[in-house]
């Protein structure tokens, strides 16, 4: 076995039931040299306190379940190396969202959210299953692909500075994934999608802080979706202006 | 969620609960990453598809499935392009397939390599748009509520609040996936723990097939994170430590195949290597090499990004340039629930099962990589349409006798959270069973160890009962899902064990030292496990052939 590295942990706790506020606890964790933030996590949970909260489910970085704040970086548990930092690491949930308990956060802010961007392919006539797939060229693909790679990890709202301020900011992942259907090739719903880009609380809200695309472990960057979205919505404003009925189709 | 689609676009007067202990987008197909097989190409055809299942089932999964699979895979996959997923594409813009173990020819789609994560979240989003299908999130399913023999719904954990709701419905789909976590080592993540199969088996519905697990034969030692089939479907070299190249220079049974023969062979192939001294030692053990180095970056890049960076965060070794150390770990359950064609579990009305957690004998002994994917999505479709059909005549149940079930189910939960028992510890139990499962139902298995297995895994029930806990908060209380979750596990763990020590034979997965033929005169059945308090009870059930005879499975 290698030489283990015996780091401190000091975790947020937080139980409604039972605490007026969130309060802090300190764990010594021998931890093994390849292991990720989220394996000491659950070696405290299984050896030393039964009682730690936390999500967790891939640990391959892809579930989007880990995210937390660690030593002050949103970060995916998983993904982080625990002997990339400091002797004492400080686990904290995420910020900008209400918690729910200890690393626990809750998403469903986040879920109405996603639903709201209607997140999906929108058709004036639908495909018929008979008439097989439809074409796309890899510059089609290319247009929306890495804007479809968010996992939803959140990472970007506890980084965000205008979430911070206007928790009802659509926020970096809805408006990167509202966007990506909105850029694919089958996709026929630009228009509508603009309508809701125009409101308040959405794309113009955006201060190009770019810390999003910062903390991004998927590389999403959906500071440069945000800023595509601001761009379509005012041309196709533009354009309905002109246009008797407006926007794309 | 391809039950829930199919059942609401089926008809206009039905609601779904979508209900799941995890947010939907979590669920563990995220992490698949090489592809789902249909027909697709000129060259190819449903015929072929179908006998390559058929062998690579070792002639154990029931040909009327498999029929019905391999027509509607490329229909279901072309709707879930229409929905949006994005597929991988030719130069000329149509669907791009890539060739994988035990395929004859280039049949798999995929979206580079990381099909599962699209294909859930294309599925997700797709969802949204139905009002129709409410979720109910982080909810943790304890029981299925059965009356009459008809299923009336579920009780469920709100694991947010600590308290246990009924969820009633004239039809119930089980679709919760795999259970891996019986097992130290696999590619599967936390949430996999049988639980479906627990919940229908103490319903009274069979499990089928449980002795079949699947190792993958290309896991990260260590963490068993897989590395998907689809680097040896681009090209990928096996090696042992003298860099030779075994499935191609050793007769293991892959023939012409080599590094594209299927699971189960190329899996006991690396066994043997390393138990000749032709592994490499770690201190995660021995393990052999996967070379991707002749790809170039260029290829690993377009194709392989999500292995590249795996292999680099959880390996320190960039595939471009150095071969990745790989070993077999447990992957997929062929087992699962007991049904039929249309979903439809074995003896209790109205419950349904898709995907990984049903048994519905696509895969017989040995899954193809790349049709469980598509699995979930035809047997999904089909079994939704199945609940809405059954539910359309079935009677509404006694609520206030249903009632009655969820409070029963408050008690025990509200009994266990916090519990102060006999000392054993979760971390404990669970490590125990998981040696245990390895040791007796490994790559290779024999009578005595087997049936060790099946001593300690009885054991560890009764040690279950003397669990202590230490949460005894109602909130987000993740201590008691990992209880419940562990007593499935256990449930699992005894059906396969006990399934796997009554098949004295070889087939696909299932390979005895000890008895090393297959044996279709007294063993080509499915056996059936069912539960009885005094213990798991074995039966038997016919496969149906009709299309192809079985023959030696050779490649
Ligand atoms: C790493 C990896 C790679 C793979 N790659 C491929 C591939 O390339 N091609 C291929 O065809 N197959 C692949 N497979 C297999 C395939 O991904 C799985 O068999 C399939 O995704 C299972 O899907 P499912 O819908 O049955 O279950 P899951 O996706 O696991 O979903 C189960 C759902 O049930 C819910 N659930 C479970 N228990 C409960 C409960 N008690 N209460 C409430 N909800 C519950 C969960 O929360 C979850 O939402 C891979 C598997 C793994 C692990
Ligand atoms: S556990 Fe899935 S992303 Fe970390």
């Amino acid at each position: 076995m290698a030489e283990t590295l015996v780091k401190k942990f000091v975790v947020t706790r937080f139980d409604p039931d039972k605490d007026e506020a969130p309060r802090t606890e300190s764990y010594e964790v021998p931890c093994h040299p390849d292991w990720k933030v989220l394996d000491a996590l659950n070696h405290i949970k299984d050896e030393i306190d039964g009682s730690l909260a936390h999500r967790w489910s891939c640990r391959m970085s892809v579930c989007g379940s880990c995210g937390m704040n660690v030593n002050g970086q949103p970060t995916l548990t998983c993904k982080k190396a625990v002997s990339d930092l400091p002797d004492t690491v400080e686990v904290t949930p995420l910020a900008n969202f209400p918690v729910v308990r200890d690393l626990v956060v809750e998403l469903d802010g986040f879920m109405e959210k996603l639903k709201s961007v209607k997140p999906w392919i929108i058709r004036a006539k639908e495909k018929a299953v008979e008439e097989g797939p439809m074409r796309q060229s890899q510059a089609e693909l290319e247009e929306f692909k890495q804007f479809s790679m968010c996992i939803n990890c959140m990472l970007c709202y506890a980084a965000c500075p205008v979430v911070a301020n206007e928790p009802e900011f659509l926020g970096p992942a809805a408006i990167a994934l509202g966007h990506r259907y909105s850029v694919d090739s089958r996709d026929e719903g630009a228009a509508e999608r603009n309508e809701i880009f125009r409101g308040e609380g959405t794309v113009f809200a955006c201060s190009y802080a770019n810390e999003c695309s910062e903390v991004c472990p998927k590389h999403v960057d959906p500071a440069a979706a945000v800023n595509q979205a601001k761009f379509n919505a005012v041309i196709d404003w533009a354009a309905g202006l002109v246009l008797p009925r407006g926007g794309k189709e | 969620m391809r039950a829930a689609i199919a059942a609401v676009e089926a008809d206009p007067d039905i609601s779904v609960a979508l209900v799941s202990k995890v947010y939907p987008m979590r669920s563990h197909t995220v992490s698949a990453e090489g592809g789902a097989a249909g027909v697709a190409r000129e060259d190819d055809s449903l015929e072929m598809h179908g006998f390559d299942t058929v062998k690579g089932s070792d002639f154990l999964g029931d040909q009327d499935v498999i029929q019905y699979f391999v027509e509607h895979a490329p229909k279901e996959l072309t709707r879930l392009e229409h929905w949006g997923c994005p597929w991988s594409r030719n130069e000329d813009g149509s669907v791009a397939t890539r060739a994988f173990g035990g395929m004859s020819t280039k049949r798999t789609w995929y979206a580079a390599d990381k099909v599962g994560f699209h294909m859930l979240h294309s599925l997700f989003q797709h969802s949204l748009r139905f009002d129709r299908i409410v979720r109910y999130d982080e909810q943790f399913v304890t029981k299925l509520i059965v009356d009459g023999g008809q299923v009336r719904g579920v009780t469920a954990l709100d694991i947010r609040e600590g308290v246990v709701r009924c969820i009633l419905g004239r039809a119930v789909v089980l679709c919760t996936g795999g259970a891996g976590k019986i097992f130290p080592f696999t590619t599967n993540g936390n949430i996999k723990t049988g639980d479906g199969m627990a919940l229908a088996y103490r319903s009274g519905v069979p499990l089928k097939d449980m002795e079949f697990v699947q190792y993958h034969p290309t896991g990260l030692p260590g963490t068993g994170i897989l590395i998907t089939e689809a680097t040896r479907g681009e090209g990928g070299h096996v090696k042992n430590k003298d860099g030779e190249r075994f499935l191609v220079t050793r007769d293991y049974g892959v023939g012409k195949k080599a590094e594209l023969g299927p699971r189960d062979m190329i899996s006991r192939a690396i066994v043997q290597e390393i138990e000749a001294g032709r592994g490499i030692d770690s201190q995660y053990g021995q393990y052999a090499l996967l070379d991707l180095t002749h790809l170039g970056e260029e290829k690993i890049d377009s194709r392989l990004p999500m292995v590249r960076e795996l292999c680099k965060i959880y390996a320190g070794v960039d595939p471009v340039y150095e071969p990745i150390p790989i070993r077999p770990v447990v992957h997929y359950m062929m087992g699962g629930v007991d049904v039929d064609i249309d979903g439809k579990a074995n003896g209790v009305s109205g419950l349904f099962a898709a995907g990984e957690t049903a048994c519905v004998s696509l895969n017989g002994a040995n899954r193809l990589g790349s049709n469980s994917l598509t699995e979930c999505l035809v047997f999904g479709a089909r079994s939704g349409l199945s609940a809405v059909n059954f539910a359309k005549g079935a009677s509404a149940g006694d609520d206030a006798a249903l009632a009655k079930v969820g409070e029963a189910e408050q008690g025990r939960i509200d009994a266990l959270r916090g519990k102060q028992g006999g000392g054993e510890t979760l971390a404990g139990i669970r490590g125990d069973m998981q040696k245990a499962m390895e040791s007796g139902c490994g790559v290779y298995r024999e009578e005595a160890t087997m049936q060790q297995t099946v001593r300690d895994i009885a054991e560890l029930e009764g040690r279950y009962a003397n669990l202590s806990l230490e949460d005894s908060s109602k909130v987000f209380n993740t201590e008691i899902v990992a209880a419940l979750e562990l007593e499935n596990m256990l449930d699992c763990a005894r059906a396969v064990s006990n399934s796997a020590a009554s098949r004295n034979e070889s087939r696909g997965a299932h390979t005895r030292r000890d008895a090393t033929a297959r044996d279709d005169v007294n063993f080509l059945y499915h056996t059936l496990c069912h539960f009885d308090p005094a213990g798991p009870r074995l039966d038997k059930k016919d496969v149906t052939l009709g299309r192809w005879e079985p023959e030696e499975r050779k490649y």
